[in-house]
């Protein structure tokens, strides 16, 4: 599993990633290997193709949208550094980390921005707004053929009722924060990593 | 010049008679002199030292990376109605009705993550990640040099295991080989009586033994009383074809199989000339009927061997049991399950067909160090009334899992090389449904608000 794997990422880069995403050594190391283990063309980068090799992950109703959050627009490949800065979303908050100089910029794995990669599965166009098609698709891809359009339909009209508060007929980043305050997000959009 | 050539023929004169009187003689007659043994005990010792020191070298140089077996992440195991359910707590409650929320997708978002982290079954079809080194190349993950004298041993291990090792072992499994050929064979001349079925069983078990000594094989039996009888079909977790030298050694067994060509060929058409197994043309493994019919009239036969057959129907890599397919169970009979466990300290023996091919996979098993496996016979089962085929593979799929210590799965063994079926995507939007239609549907039938 990954024998020569962890020879190929160089300690600088190791570093780097640690700044950029949180993560530590040891867990760089182990995420190489597994990076390493979806590369079936050994180019250094994953495909599409490599994320739905993941049987688990194909049967997940929004398994595409998660996979395309890995991929910049246009792009269909990733490479580590891209593959790390997602994974870096789900890494828990600690406390200490809110006390960090504040010139670094947010961490990746702030409440604001986990909200944020949640809200862009439902922005399929990336223009920063969920409209009511936008919301009818990413319904349709979770609940597959078992309910009527018009059942869906009214739901994704209510749902844009609830949230929209400038009367737009779409979601955007702010009302979508603002409906769910409430929501736990730090623990629900967090794995627990262990060293 | 002479001189050099009758050194040589001496030194080849003494090797064959070490071979046939240590390894062949003992092998025919059941009998094990111990060497296997105390290679083993000095190995176990060994390797426990250099764990020891490799634990050493990690405290004091603390960048070192710990080979840890445990996963990367630490998982919730609650289902989708709880997972959502908790999500939805939070959230104001629609008074409205319909019970779909944003935050569901928190849920399949967090799924999806921790699965592209580590998920249960491509792990499965590459060999297992061992928790401390044993001092073969192959399995060296992250090497450091440590101490001089670790590096010494693991040289010494090298030399022993390619120059000393390998030439022993390649010996006897040509040996073993070709005694399997010429001896199947020769029995196979003899017209059918209790002779013949006596001689061929003799043949078969001594090649086997011969093979397994060939791979420095200690295999543990347990619960022989239940051993497969004639008329029953057994059935085993897959790990690599030398399953079948491991089981073959302690009993007698009608093979199932397609027909090949080459030295496999060869191998398969001599052993049927003495007992009778079951190979099949390609063409003939499609129709599920002819499989069936063809295994239903061999096991109808008290006379003939148990079959021998691996539901999984790919090679999994010892640490779980994967999807068992129903067709064996559908034919009746008495199942007699085995559970096989290797031990990966000393060699790991899965093969992965997709990294190694047939003769590169053999060359590794015969450069570790040894193979160590335990194999449990499990009291035989049959199909209870009211259950079909596919609960009563499950059933024996727990079983088997559950003696070898392997994690249950029921995933398709398949899915190393094809995709998943879109059907179990539709269980999941299924499920997910009913969780949102609830009280929606109430509300459609009410009228518009």
């Amino acid at each position: 599993m990954g024998s020569r794997a962890s020879s190929l990422l160089r300690e600088e880069d190791i570093e780097e990633i640690k700044k950029e995403t949180g993560f530590s050594h040891s867990q760089i190391t182990r995420l190489y290997s597994r990076f390493h283990s979806l590369d079936k063309g050994e180019n250094g980068a994953l495909s599409r193709e490599d994320f739905q090799r993941i049987p688990e992950l194909a049967i997940n109703p929004l398994g595409d949208r998660i996979i395309n959050a890995f991929f910049p627009e246009g792009e269909d490949q990733v490479n580590f550094r891209g593959f790390m800065r997602t994974l870096a979303h789900f890494r828990p908050v600690e406390d200490n980390e809110k006390n960090k100089d504040p010139t670094s910029g947010e961490p990746l794995n702030s409440r604001a921005n986990k909200l944020l990669f949640a809200f862009r599965l439902y922005d399929l166009d990336r223009d920063d707004k969920i409209s009511r098609d936008e919301l009818l698709q990413v319904l349709r891809m979770m609940v597959g053929v078992n309910i009527s359009d018009e059942q869906l339909g009214s739901i994704a009209d209510r749902t844009i009722q609830e949230a929209d508060t400038n009367g737009d007929m779409s979601i955007s980043f702010s009302e979508f924060t603002k409906v769910l305050e409430k929501v736990d997000v730090e623990q629900k959009m967090s794995i627990r990593f262990l060293h | 010049m002479e001189g050099a050539w009758e050194i040589a023929f001496v030194f080849f004169q003494v090797w064959l008679s070490v071979i046939v009187g240590l390894i062949m003689l003992p092998a025919m007659f059941g009998v094990s002199l111990g060497f296997t043994d105390i290679y083993i005990k000095v190995l176990v010792k060994i390797l426990e030292w250099a764990t020891l020191r490799i634990q050493r070298g990690q405290k004091e140089q603390p960048t070192l990376p710990s080979q840890s077996a445990n996963g990367i992440i630490e998982k919730d195991d609650g289902s989708m109605e709880e997972e959502i359910g908790e999500l939805r707590r939070s959230h104001p409650k629609n008074l409205a009705g319909g019970d779909f929320t944003l935050c569901d997708a928190f849920y399949f978002c967090k799924k999806g993550i921790e699965n592209i982290v580590e998920d249960q079954v491509t792990q499965r079809f590459t060999s297992e990640e061992l928790a401390s080194w044993n001092l073969l190349t192959r399995t060296n993950n992250n090497f450091c040099y440590i101490s001089l004298r670790l590096t010494i041993i693991w040289g010494l291990g090298v030399f022993i295991r390619y120059c000393i090792l390998l030439p022993l072992r390649i010996t006897l499994a040509v040996i073993g080989l070709s005694w399997l050929v010429i001896g199947t064979t020769l029995v196979g001349l003899l017209p059918s009586s209790n002779v013949k079925n006596w001689l061929s069983d003799l043949v078969h078990i001594t090649c086997y033994r011969i093979c397994a000594r060939g791979l420095s094989a200690t295999i543990h039996y347990h619960n022989k009383e239940n051993r497969p009888k004639k008329g029953g079909i057994c059935v085993a977790n897959h790990t690599s074809p030398i399953d079948i030298v491991i089981l073959a050694n302690d009993g007698c067994y009608a093979m199932v199989g397609q027909v090949h060509g080459g030295l496999m060929g060869v191998i398969q058409r001599s052993i049927v000339r003495s007992c009778p197994h079951v190979w099949f043309e390609r063409s003939e493994m499609k129709d599920r009927h002819a499989v069936a019919k063809r295994l239903k009239d061999h096991i109808a036969d008290k006379n003939k061997l148990p079959i021998l057959i691996f539901p999984e129907g790919t090679c999994i890599n010892n640490t779980s049991v994967m999807m068992f397919k129903k067709g064996s169970f559908e034919i009746g009979g008495t199942i007699y399950p085995v559970a096989i466990k290797y031990d990966p300290q000393f060699g790991d023996a899965f093969w992965n067909s997709a990294k190694y091919n047939m003769v590169s996979y053999l060359l590794r098993m015969m450069t570790s160090w040894a193979i160590v496996c335990n194999v449990w016979y499990l009291p035989p089962m049959t199909r209870q009334d009211g259950e079909d085929a596919v609960q009563f593979a499950n059933r024996v799929k727990s079983a088997i899992a559950h003696q070898g210590g392997l994690v249950d799965l029921s995933w398709d063994g398949g899915l190393k090389r094809e995709k998943v079926k879109e059907s179990l995507k539709e269980e999941q939007q299924k499920m997910y449904s009913s969780m949102i239609v609830g009280s929606d549907f109430f509300e459609a039938s009410v009228g518009p608000a």
